[in-house]
């Protein structure tokens, strides 16, 4: 879980800084998912590393979904015997959405893939145009509306995820670095979230067209 | 005499396993002379041992470890749950790491001259003996004890000894030495050389032959009784404190083991010493069910003190200076409030005694830190007491930094138990005792940080040797569960159970037990008197008859039935409550934790009276509502003299 | 005060149990939680029904018998308190007090409030110990501990083993009682040559009882009444990761 998690949380800091040069034109971005296709090349065929990546992802995604089905089902019979007064949460929103979260991240991704990827769920929908695409989908609020919540899902996600997957490795030795930690996955969270979400908005608002 | 608490004497006692020579060197020849068991052939003996805490765990483990195939029980979920877990200020051991004088000598003349000189001297020497090896053992088990910045071993001065060589962890050494002993069980137990019966209560002895071989035990979740064969048994069941009902004991500690072990034979020792502490949080209505026991380091910095009028319902803000009685300072002004627990235990009583008492029954004093505070500061009171502070005001709701604490003196300890010989055999041959439920070390008074310490000495270091010694030199003749002394045990066993169950009347079990408590306690507690005793004699016969017509226990034998378990015991503490009264009523010196008011120093020091009692009273079994026989130990003190404490 | 307390009765561990209403009219703020269910069953006894059975022993906080989820929370509403500790003035006339036992697959309830936490002794027994025969020990000052390893030793030592944190975790993950006992022995001197080991073993018998995993919520430390702290579950992973690397075993 927390291998995978890192992984992902790795590819979406990349994913979410290559997505800000949107607001550098269309050119430099159009070149920005071209040079995707290019890495590695001569050494690899073309669009291989991309396809390695996408492999190296989608096993991450399919690892880490499975493994938290695996282990949500491990809690769930942990606790066969419900309490008929609610337990008391004292922990934090973003820990207790964790399931939920990563169940609206699943799905996300999906459409994401359809929308951008794959294309076939864009408006616009044409292949190595990608800032028109982009520019097409968040051109309808309804279409940013679902980036942003799955933003926000993902802010929370990661809020909770990055310090979780930090201890289940073994990296939080003393309350001092506790704090540390746990300051870094929220600012993670939000800064990756803003990262993300400045774009849909820039749309919406006419920065970007 | 009267009929109701006569009593007849027997024959003298002597321990026949206890070695001459010079002091020092008699627990080595002991050991050397003891015979030995082949380790091949350990594996063909089973033992029993009933109790985890820190003597029975310790005796499982090394005694499964030696290859021995051991069978264990306690009555809790878990033998990590022990009432020794419960012990707070620490573990006496004469390491000299301090190089402030101490020694295994030192440690033996203060432990004989504190257990007021009804102790034996060999016992005590062997146990200061041993004390130095128990903490090279607990650390390595990984006990985590105090330590200083060099990463050596912390100690600390208790209980009024003049070098600091008590070891502890925190406020919870019990809990620390007790994980180190449960953990040693658990590897035994993982190994398979233990069998562990957590929530199984022994219910009876089986003696065969005159040789204990058994045990009848009932397991508290099916409710099922059963019975265990052994070659040898092991009683480590700790102390009866809680025949008092309110005790700072764990509430089901009881009697009952060895009360039975006593009803088939095995003498009973000094039932009447028993320990008083004068720091407990006092008890604030009927429904109290235990006491509370705070650090005895309050006192030295609180003061001690009540209103001078009697009947005096203002709250203590309200009370001028002049109009409070700071009575251990003017009674004893050279010790003030630092006199020893048994002296500020009574001059508690008798201040509440005369109504001058505070809080709720008017059974509590105040313990005032307000001095202390102006002069230290509430920061520097803090960092002495905060945590015991905060336990105050978890329990009883007041802040202590502004109002004064009330205090109330409460049984802590008993020192009486089974007799037992220099090997911890009881007369009855295979019937060991260790820890606190047997008489041996403390004579009539016991040190603080001195119980733990004898715990795992009898357990890791002197009942194992000495256990093989019994089965090496014994033949012993193989017996079954089908012997007719251990149907008649279990079918005596059932039947009182279901006299239990079937008395139905209108008391419940608890209501019984806190009116022995009541009576044991205004008796036979802090002050002892001839007359006293013999009215709570004879209202004991009685309670017992009404317990068995009006007692109460709802449910079946054959499920879990924790009113069956309490009821069971409370007949126990009310029988065994007659010996304890009728040995108090026979001492008639004082001595120790026993004090008759009939013989007091001019200054209210316990007067001893070394002609007629230095003896061990052991008591024999002869049937309820019987007179008992005394037999007498006579006690030797060859390395000690016998001296008169004073502390005005 | 008036309370209405809502219990949970089960009469065996197969038997099908229920919240069951009982009124209490005179209960004292003084009194403990425990001192109150006494209260209640001696009631109980003089009206011919059957008391409510719950654990408990020493009272003082410290033997970890004891242990209720009260109105959801497992040892009531005040932190760093057990059951036993817990008095009835954190409570206000007319409350309506819900009282469960730990719920989780790895404590079966045995009757009504009290649960078999047999589990944990088997985890202890599969390594939580250091192995040294009596009589072997060194002398004890022949290795010194650094103060700050004795006090992280003793601040996980203090675990008493009640249950609480699985009880609280949404999981029902023993990830703290467990932690707590690797941390204990494996950051002392004494507790290195089975430190491998000890994790393994302790590890593989947690799961094996049926504990949930834990996703480091946190519930645990809450509802700790010693306060073992959320980084010994991350000292555990870390031993955990080191041991299976290494695998000394
Ligand atoms: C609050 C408090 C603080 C203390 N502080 C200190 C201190 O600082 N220093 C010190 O030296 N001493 C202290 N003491 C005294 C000391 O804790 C005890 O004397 C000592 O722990 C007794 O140990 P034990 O092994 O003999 O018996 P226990 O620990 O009482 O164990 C008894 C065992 O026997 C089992 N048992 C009993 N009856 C039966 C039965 N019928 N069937 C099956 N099992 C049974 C129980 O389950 C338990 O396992 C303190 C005592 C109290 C109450
Ligand atoms: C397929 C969609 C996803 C699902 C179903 C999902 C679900 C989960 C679940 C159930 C957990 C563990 C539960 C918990 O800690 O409370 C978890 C943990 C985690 N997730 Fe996700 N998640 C998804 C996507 C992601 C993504 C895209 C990231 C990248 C940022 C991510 C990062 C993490 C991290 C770092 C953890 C912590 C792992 C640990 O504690 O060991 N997850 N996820
Ligand atoms: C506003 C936010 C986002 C925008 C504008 C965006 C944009 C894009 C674009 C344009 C592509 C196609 C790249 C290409 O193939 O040329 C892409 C691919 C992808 N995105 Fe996003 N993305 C966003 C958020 C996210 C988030 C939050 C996730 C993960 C949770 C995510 C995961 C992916 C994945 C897995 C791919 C496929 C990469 C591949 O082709 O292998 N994206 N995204
Ligand atoms: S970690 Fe805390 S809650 Fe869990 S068993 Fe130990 S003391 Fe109880
Ligand atoms: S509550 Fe449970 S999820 Fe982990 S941090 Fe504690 S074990
Ligand atoms: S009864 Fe011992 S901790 Fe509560």
């Amino acid at each position: 879980m927390a291998a995978t998690g890192l992984f992902m949380l790795l590819f979406l800091i990349a994913h979410m800084l290559g997505n800000l040069k949107i607001f550098f034109g269309r050119e430099e971005f159009d070149s920005y998912a071209h040079w995707l296709r290019t890495i590695g090349s001569p050494v690899l065929h073309n669009a291989w590393f991309l396809w390695i990546s996408r492999f190296v992802l989608l096993a991450c995604v399919v690892l880490h979904a499975v493994s938290a089905y695996q282990l949500s089902r491990r809690d769930l019979k942990a606790r066969p015997a419900k309490y008929a007064h609610r337990l008391r949460p004292t922990a934090s929103y973003a820990t207790n959405t964790m399931r939920f979260g990563g169940i609206i991240l699943g799905l996300f991704i999906i459409y994401h893939i359809l929308d951008l990827t794959a294309l076939v769920a864009n408006p616009n929908g044409v292949e190595g145009a990608a800032y028109d695409n982009v520019v097409a989908d968040f051109s309808h609020w309804y279409i940013a509306l679902v980036y942003i919540v799955a933003m926000l899902a993902l802010c929370l996600h990661i809020s909770h995820g990055f310090w979780s997957a930090a201890r289940t490795l073994g990296a939080v030795s003393s309350a001092t670095k506790a704090t540390a930690y746990k300051t870094t996955a929220i600012v993670l969270g939000v800064v990756i979230t803003l990262g993300f979400i400045s774009v849909p908005i820039a749309v919406l608002s006419g920065l970007v067209d | 005499m009267s009929e109701t608490y006569g009593y007849t004497v027997g024959t003298d006692l002597v321990d026949k396993a206890a070695p001459d020579g010079p002091i020092d060197t008699r627990w080595s020849r002991r050991k050397f002379e003891a015979k030995l068991v082949n380790p091949a052939n350990r594996r063909k003996h089973t033992v029993i041992v009933v109790g985890t805490g820190l003597a029975g765990g310790a005796a499982g483990a090394t005694l499964a470890e030696q290859g021995y195939r051991v069978v264990q029980f306690c009555y809790q979920d878990s033998p990590r749950r022990a009432h020794s877990i419960a012990a707070q200020g620490g573990i006496n051991a004469a390491k000299n790491y301090r190089n402030d004088g101490d020694s295994v000598r030192r440690l033996f003349y203060d432990t004989v001259k504190g257990g007021d000189f009804r102790a034996r001297e060999s016992n005590v020497h062997r146990l200061a003996e041993v004390s130095v090896q128990i903490i090279d053992q607990c650390v390595a088990q990984g006990v985590p004890f105090a330590r200083e910045y060099s990463g050596l071993l912390d100690t600390r001065s208790f209980g009024g000894v003049q070098v600091q060589r008590t070891f502890y962890a925190r406020g919870q050494t019990g809990q620390q030495l007790l994980l180190g002993a449960y953990q040693a069980l658990s590897r035994q137990i993982d190994a398979g050389n233990i069998e562990m019966h957590a929530r199984t209560e022994m219910l009876d002895l089986i003696v065969i032959d005159g040789r204990a071989r058994g045990i009848i035990a009932r397991d508290l979740v099916t409710g099922e009784v059963s019975t265990y064969m052994a070659d040898a048994v092991v009683l480590a069941t700790g102390g009866y404190g809680n025949v008092f009902y309110l005790s700072t004991n764990a509430k089901n500690s009881n009697a009952s083991a060895i009360w039975r072990a006593h009803k088939r034979g095995a003498y009973l020792a000094n039932p009447c010493y028993t320990q008083i502490h004068p720091t407990c949080i006092p008890r604030s209505g009927d429904y109290q069910s235990k006491l509370t026991l705070m650090s005895e380091s309050l006192r030295n910095d609180g003061r001690i003190w009540v209103p001078k009028q009697t009947g005096d319902t203002r709250s203590p803000d309200q009370i001028p200076e002049d109009e409070r009685d700071y009575y251990l300072e003017r009674i004893y002004p050279s010790f003030g409030n630092l006199v020893p627990r048994d002296i500020a235990s009574r001059a508690a009583k008798y201040v509440c005694d005369e109504g001058r008492g505070v809080g709720p029954g008017g059974l509590g004093v105040y313990l005032d830190f307000a001095d202390a505070i102006k002069r230290l500061g509430e920061d520097k009171v803090a960092e002495k007491y905060g945590n015991l502070f905060e336990m105050y005001e978890r329990i009883t709701g007041e802040n202590p930094y502004k109002v004064p604490m009330r205090i109330y003196p409460a049984i802590h300890y008993t020192m009486g138990g089974l007799w037992v010989d220099y090997d911890l055999q009881s007369n009855v041959p295979g019937l060991f005792v260790i820890g606190e439920a047997n008489f041996s070390d403390h004579g009539a008074n016991r040190l603080g940080a001195s119980a733990l310490m004898q715990g795992l000495a009898d357990g890791y270091f002197v009942l194992p040797p000495m256990l093989g010694n019994y089965l090496a030199s014994t033949k012993l003749a193989p017996v079954d569960s089908s012997a007719p002394e251990a149907t008649e045990a279990y079918e005596q066993s059932t039947e009182k159970l279901a006299k239990l169950l079937a008395s139905n009347g209108d008391r419940t079990p608890d209501s019984f037990h806190r009116e022995l408590g009541e009576l044991i306690w205004d008796n036979c507690g802090m002050a002892r008197t001839d007359e006293g005793l013999k009215k709570a004699l004879s209202r004991l016969a009685e309670l017992r008859e009404e317990f068995w017509t009006r007692v109460k226990v709802p449910g079946t034998g054959a499920e879990l039935n924790q009113s069956l378990e309490k009821a069971n015991r409370i007949a126990d503490f009310i029988e065994f409550g007659e010996l304890l009264c009728l040995d108090a009523l026979h001492r008639a010196e004082s001595c120790g934790g026993h004090f008759r008011e009939e013989s007091q120093t001019p200054d209210g020091e316990a007067l001893r009276d070394d002609e007629n009692f230095a003896y061990a009273a052991a008591w024999e079994f002869t049937g309820i509502g019987s007179p008992p026989v005394l037999h007498k130990e006579h006690l030797q003190f060859d390395e000690v003299h016998l001296a008169q404490r004073s502390y005005a | 005060m008036k309370l209405t307390l809502r219990i949970w009765r089960q009469s065996g561990p197969e038997a099908k149990g229920t919240l069951v209403d009982y009124q209490l009219d005179d209960v004292s703020p003084d009194m403990s939680f425990l001192e109150m269910l006494d209260v209640l069953n001696e009631k109980l006894i003089l009206d011919g029904e059957i008391p409510v059975t719950f654990d408990h022993d020493c009272r003082e906080g410290i033997c970890g018998a004891c242990g209720m989820v009260i109105n959801g929370a497992p040892h009531g509403p005040q932190t760093l308190t057990t059951t036993c500790q817990l008095h009835m003035r954190t409570f206000s006339d007319g409350d309506v007090i819900v009282i469960e036992p730990w719920r989780s697959a790895a404590f079966p309830v045995v009757k009504d409030l009290m649960v078999d936490r047999s589990a944990f002794d088997r985890i202890i027994q599969s390594g939580g110990y250091v192995s040294v025969a009596t009589g072997s020990a060194p002398e004890a000052h022949s290795q010194l501990v650094p103060k700050p390893d004795a006090d992280l030793a003793f601040e996980n030592a203090e675990c008493i083993g009640c249950g609480a944190c699985v009880a609280a975790c949404p999981n029902g993950s023993s990830m703290l009682f467990v932690s707590a006992k690797v941390s204990h022995l494996n950051v002392l001197p004494q507790g290195q040559p089975e430190r491998e080991t000890r994790v393994l073993g302790m590890v593989e018998q947690m799961d094996a009882e049926g504990f949930g995993g834990c996703t480091n919520t946190g519930e645990c430390t809450n509802a700790c009444p010693k306060g073992i702290p959320q980084e010994s579950i991350a000292r555990l992973n870390r031993e955990y990761l080191r041991a299976s690397l290494t695998r000394r075993r």
